[in-house]
C-alpha cells in the first residue's frame, strides 16, 4: 500500500518489484562504511558525449547482469488533462521498432532465457532485464533501438489501452484501499503534480491516443535523459564499451529543460485535512495519514537521513514505538506503522497508518497515534532507540549488496530523483552522523498535523460517525 | 495488488518449484557441499565470502496439513507466534535481540512444509543460530503474544472476505478438496482462528519439529565446520523423529464445475485448475515445457498473446504446474472486466484444447527449452535466493547433482513426449472459480457440464 506510485507492467512481476521498492526504500538510506563491501566501492558512473549516462555495478558472484534504463519522466511531467501517459506508454514501449518488429525483443529474451519488465512512478519510467552475461551487448542494442525507434498503430495501441484499463481495474477499481491512498494523495499536493495517480484518472486513461503516446516519447525519449543502470558480472570499462557502441550511437532528439513543477502553496497552508472514504466492501476498517516532507533531493544537509532514522524508530518493526504502545501494551490497534519515501524530484510524503483492533474506533485509534507522535515531539525518542534504527539500516545495506537488482533500482532511483552517485555512497557515513538532536528536530519540525491529510477507510458513513472518545 | 492476493499462497507453492525447476546454476556459482554436522545433520552449503553475510534456509514437513481438521491455520499461527518469545526472552527481548543485531528470522508454513529462514551478518552468527535454537525449541506462547498476533491475522482474514483473489482461491481449493486438508484456508478461516489454543500451538511444535524430516540449505561467508557447529547449535536438539498425521493422496474434484461468486467489484477473477503431474514423474519436464508455452513466466506464452496482446482482456493471465506432496495440479489465473468473462474463459479453453489436439510446435518446444536452460541462472545471483534453491532440491529429492543434470532432463523432451503431455494437462476439464458480477457467466455443475471427466 505504500508504494502504489510503482507501477509496472505484467501482473505477478509487477507485485514483487512493488515489494522490492518498499525494501529498496528502506535500504535507501543504509549503506555501509566503504571498508565494509568492495562493491560500492567500485561502483563506475560515466556520461557519453550524447549525454546518456551509464552506472555500472560489478559482482562477479554469478554470470548474470541486470541491464536497467531509467529516463528521467513520470506521470508529474503529463500535461494536466493526460494522466496516465508516462505509464501507457510504458505499455507501448514493448510494441517493436521498424528494426525490431513486435514483440521481436521478447521474443528474444523468452529464447536466450531473460526476465523482464518495466515499471512507472512519478519522476521516472524504467526498463529493465536480467540474462545470462554474454547477452548484455545485445540487450543495449535492442534498447537504444527503442529508445526513438517506438513504432505505433492502432492496431497495437487501441489493445494495449484496453490492458491499462483492467490494470486499472485491478489495482483501483476492485481495491477500495487504493482508492482512498489516491484521495489522499491528491489531497496532500494541493499544486504539485504527485497529487495525480501514476496510473491516471480513468476519464482521462480512457482518452489517451497514440498521437499522445507518440508527441510524449519525442519529448523525453532521448539520450540525454536516460540513465542505464547495469549491474553483474560484468566490468565498468567492457560495459562502458558496449554502452559507447550502441547507445552512443544515438543522436539527441530533444532538449531536456530542468524539471520544473508547480510547487506546494506558500506560505504553507494551515488546514489539518481529514477526509472518508466509505465502500461495501470495506470489510475491515483502517485508516492512514501523509505528511508533506523534504526527500533527499530537497531537504537541507543531514535532514534526510534524520527523518528516516525517526521514521525507523517510529513506525517499522515491532521494537517500533507505535508498535509497542499502541499494538502490544494499550492493545488498540491490529496493526500500526510508517514509512517514508526518500526518492522524490520534490517534496515527498512521511506516511502513518493503522488498523484498529474490534471494538476500537477510527477516532480512538488516530487520537493513540496522536498521542504516540505528540510524545516523541514532546520528549523525543530515546538514544537506545535511534541507535537501533541506526544499526538496522546499515545492515539493511549489507544485505543489499547481496542483491544486483535491489542495488541497481537503488542507483536508478537516485539518479532520476535530482540525486547523485556519491550522494548514495556516502549514506552510511551520513546516517551514521545523525544526532538525537536533528531526529528530535526533525520530529518537531515535519510531524506537525498542519502538514497532513488522514483517511479513513469504512464500510459506510455511519461507520466514520461513531462517537469521538 | 489483492488480485492475485489469494493466489499467492499457491503461487508460492508454484514458484518454489517452478523456479527449482528454472534454476540452474551455472557451475561455477553454485559449487554445492554437503556438509555432515558432529551431531549427523545434513546441510548443501554455498561458499561465498565475498560478502559478509550468512543466509540459511529450512523445512520440515508438514505444513497447514497438520492442522487438526475444525482448526485450520495453526501451522499459520505457530509460524507467526514462535517468533514472539522464546526461553527467557520475552516477545520484547526477543525482537529486541533481532533488531539490535540486524538479525533477521523468519517462518512460513504453506500446505505440505514449515520453512524458515535466517539471514545475519557474519559477525552476529552464533547469536543468530542461538535465537533460532530458542525458537524451535522452547517457543514461549505467551497469552498476550498469541492474542496480539491472532488479532493481527483475523484482521487479514476479515479483509480476506471481500477480497476477489482470495475469494476465487479460498473456493477452488475447497471445491477441488473436499474432505482434505488441501480444501482447508491456510490461513485458517475467522471461525477457526478463533477456535486455536496455545495447546494446540504446542502440540503443532511438538509434532512437526524434528530432525528426521529437516532439508537445510546454507550460503555465505562461512565455512563447513563453522556451518557443521552453528547446524548443531540451532537444530541439534530437536525430537530425532516427527510424529505426522498420514495424508492421503488426493485428485481435484469438480472437474467441469464452475462456481461463481458474487462480490460487487468491476473486474471478475478467475482462477481454473485441474489434475497436474508428479516432480519426480519422468515426464515432468515434458509437462513443464507444455505449461511453459500455454501459460508461463515469458511475455510470450499462448495465453499473454491471445488474451493480453491481441484482445486486451486482462492485465494478466498465466498458468502454471503445482506439483504438491500429496496432489499433483495445473492452475491458472487471469481478471477481466466483467462484460467479456465470458470470452475470455472461451479463449483460455480454445487455447488449452488447441495445445492439447496438436501439441506444441518444433520452433515452440526449442524456445521454451532454451529459455529454461539460459534462465536457470537467473535464480542464483543472491544468497538468499541459492538457499531458497537449494532447500527446494531436497525437498524434491532431486539429488545434490541436479543442477548439472537438468539441462540434460530438458533436452531429452521430444516433441512427442510434449504432445503427449499437451494431451494430458488440457484435454480434460477444469474447475473454475469466478469472483465478481461476470455478465452471462453463472455457476455450472457437473451434471449440466456434461463432463467426461
Amino acid at each position: 500500500m505504500k508504494v502504489a506510485h510503482f507501477i509496472g507492467r505484467a501482473p505477478i512481476r509487477s507485485i514483487l518489484l512493488i515489494a522490492s521498492a518498499f525494501a529498496l526504500a528502506v535500504a535507501a538510506h543504509a549503506l555501509p562504511g566503504p571498508a565494509q563491501t568492495a562493491q560500492a566501492a567500485s561502483v563506475a558512473h560515466y556520461t557519453l558525449t550524447n549525454g546518456l549516462e551509464l552506472v555500472v555495478i560489478p559482482d562477479h558472484r554469478a554470470p548474470v547482469v541486470t541491464h536497467m534504463i531509467w529516463y528521467k519522466v513520470g506521470s508529474a511531467d503529463e500535461t494536466p488533462g493526460q494522466s496516465g501517459l508516462a505509464h501507457f506508454l510504458e505499455h507501448l514501449m514493448f510494441k517493436g521498432t521498424a528494426k525490431n518488429p513486435a514483440g521481436r525483443f521478447s521474443q528474444t529474451l523468452a529464447t536466450i532465457g531473460g526476465q523482464e519488465n518495466a515499471f512507472t512512478s512519478n519522476d521516472f519510467t524504467a526498463f529493465f532485464q536480467r540474462t545470462s552475461r554474454e547477452h548484455l551487448a545485445s540487450l543495449m542494442e535492442f534498447e537504444a533501438d527503442r529508445m526513438t525507434g517506438l513504432v505505433l498503430t492502432d492496431e497495437n495501441v487501441l489493445p494495449e489501452l484496453q490492458v491499462v484499463l483492467e490494470e486499472w481495474n485491478m489495482r483501483v477499481g476492485n481495491d477500495p484501499g487504493a482508492r482512498l491512498g489516491e484521495q489522499v494523495t491528491a489531497a496532500l499536493y494541493l499544486n504539485h503534480p504527485y497529487h495525480r495517480p501514476v496510473i491516471g484518472w480513468r476519464n482521462e486513461i480512457v482518452k489517451l491516443t497514440r498521437e499522445d503516446a507518440l508527441a510524449f516519447y519525442r519529448r523525453f525519449y532521448t539520450p540525454n535523459n536516460a540513465v542505464v543502470v547495469v549491474a553483474g558480472d560484468v566490468s565498468a570499462e567492457e560495459a562502458k564499451q558496449m554502452a559507447e557502441a550502441t547507445y552512443g550511437k544515438v543522436a539527441q532528439r530533444a532538449a531536456i529543460g530542468p524539471r520544473v513543477r508547480p510547487g506546494e502553496p506558500q506560505p504553507e497552508p494551515s488546514a489539518v485535512r481529514h477526509l472518508v472514504l466509505a465502500d461495501q466492501r470495506v470489510a475491515q476498517a483502517s485508516l492512514q495519514r501523509s505528511y508533506l516532507v523534504p526527500s533527499i533531493a530537497t531537504a537541507q544537509p543531514g535532514e534526510a537521513e534524520a527523518i528516516e532514522v525517526l521514521v525507523h524508530a517510529l513506525g517499522s518493526g515491532s521494537t517500533s514505538r507505535l508498535y509497542r504502545e499502541l499494538i502490544a501494551e494499550k492493545g488498540l490497534a491490529a496493526d500500526a506503522g510508517a514509512w517514508y519515501q526518500d526518492a522524490s524530484l520534490d517534496m515527498s510524503r512521511l506516511g502513518v497508518y493503522g488498523t484498529p483492533r474490534p471494538g476500537v474506533t477510527l477516532h480512538q485509534l488516530e487520537d493513540a497515534i496522536d498521542g504516540v507522535i505528540a510524545e516523541v515531539i514532546e520528549k523525543g525518542l530515546t538514544p537506545e532507540e535511534i541507535e537501533r534504527a541506526k544499526n538496522r539500516m546499515i545492515a539493511a545495506y549489507v544485505y543489499a549488496q547481496d542483491n544486483q537488482s535491489s542495488l541497481a533500482r537503488l542507483y536508478g532511483a537516485a539518479l532520476t530523483t535530482g540525486s547523485s552517485v556519491e550522494e548514495v555512497q556516502s549514506r552510511p557515513e551520513r546516517l551514521r552522523a545523525v544526532t538525537a538532536e536533528a531526529v528530535n528536530a526533525a520530529a518537531r519540525h515535519w510531524l506537525d498535523s498542519r502538514r497532513s491529510v488522514t483517511g479513513y477507510l469504512v464500510h459506510d458513513l455511519k461507520q466514520s460517525e461513531e462517537k469521538r472518545s | 495488488m489483492t488480485l492475485y492476493g489469494g493466489y499467492g499462497v499457491m503461487r508460492r507453492a508454484l514458484f518454489a518449484l517452478v523456479l527449482l525447476a528454472l534454476a540452474a546454476g551455472p557451475a561455477g556459482a553454485t559449487a554445492i557441499e554437503r556438509v555432515i554436522s558432529p551431531g549427523g545433520i545434513e546441510a548443501w552449503l554455498v561458499r561465498q565470502p565475498s560478502v559478509p553475510l550468512v543466509a540459511m534456509d529450512f523445512a520440515m514437513v508438514g505444513g497447514a496439513n497438520e492442522d487438526p481438521a475444525d482448526k485450520a491455520g495453526v501451522a499459520h499461527l505457530v509460524a507467526s507466534t514462535i517468533d514472539e518469545g522464546a526461553g527467557d526472552l520475552d516477545a520484547a527481548a526477543y525482537h529486541k535481540r533481532l533488531e539490535d543485531n540486524a538479525i533477521e528470522l523468519s517462518f512460513t508454513a504453506n500446505r505440505d512444509h514449515f520453512r524458515g529462514s535466517l539471514r545475519t551478518l557474519t559477525a552476529n552468527r552464533d547469536l543468530a543460530f542461538d535465537t533460532l535454537r530458542l525458537s524451535l525449541t522452547a517457543p514461549r506462547f505467551d497469552t498476550d503474544a498469541v492474542e496480539r498476533i491472532r488479532t493481527q491475522i483475523l484482521t487479514d482474514l476479515r479483509r480476506a472476505t471481500t477480497s476477489p483473489g482470495d475469494l476465487a482461491s479460498d473456493a477452488w481449493w475447497h471445491a477441488a478438496f473436499p474432505n482434505h486438508p488441501y480444501g482447508r484456508p491456510v490461513n485458517g478461516t475467522l471461525d477457526s482462528m478463533a477456535r486455536i489454543t496455545i495447546g494446540d500451538l504446542r502440540d503443532y511444535a511438538h509434532r512437526v519439529f524434528a530432525r528426521s524430516t529437516l532439508k537445510i540449505a546454507i550460503v555465505g561467508d562461512i565455512d563447513a565446520a563453522t556451518a557443521g557447529r552453528l547446524i548443531d547449535k540451532a537444530f541439534g536438539a530437536l525430537p530425532a523423529q516427527a510424529e505426522l498425521a498420514p495424508v492421503p493422496a488426493a485428485d481435484p474434484q469438480g472437474l467441469g464445475r464452475r462456481i461463481v461468486v458474487d462480490l460487487d467489484v468491476p473486474q471478475s477473477v478467475i482462477m481454473f485448475g485441474g489434475p497436474g503431474i508428479a516432480r519426480n514423474d519422468p515426464d515432468f519436464f515434458a509437462a513443464y515445457l507444455v505449461n511453459h508455452i500455454l501459460g508461463g513466466g515469458a511475455m510470450s506464452s499462448r495465453l499473454y498473446t491471445e488474451v493480453r496482446e491481441k484482445r486486451g482482456l486482462a492485465y494478466g493471465v498465466s498458468t502454471g504446474l503445482v506439483p504438491l506432496a500429496h496432489a499433483q495440479l495445473i492452475s491458472g489465473s487471469t481478471a477481466t472486466r466483467a462484460d467479456r468473462t465470458a470470452d475470455t474463459l472461451d479463449i483460455i479453453d480454445q487455447e488449452m484444447k488447441k495445445l492439447a489436439e496438436n501439441g506444441p510446435t518444433e520452433q515452440e518446444l526449442e524456445k521454451t527449452k532454451s529459455f529454461l536452460k539460459g534462465s536457470y541462472g537467473l535464480y542464483f545471483d543472491t544468497s538468499t535466493k541459492i538457499a531458497a534453491q537449494l532447500v527446494q532440491i531436497q525437498l524434491d529429492n532431486l539429488g545434490i547433482d541436479y543442477i548439472d543434470r537438468r539441462n540434460g532432463m530438458i533436452d531429452a523432451v521430444t516433441r512427442a513426449d510434449a504432445q503427449r503431455m499437451a494431451k494430458r494437462l488440457f484435454d480434460g476439464q477444469m474447475l473454475v472459480t469466478v469472483v465478481g458480477r461476470p455478465q452471462g457467466v453463472t455457476s455450472k455443475d457437473l451434471s449440466a457440464s456434461g463432463s467426461g471427466g
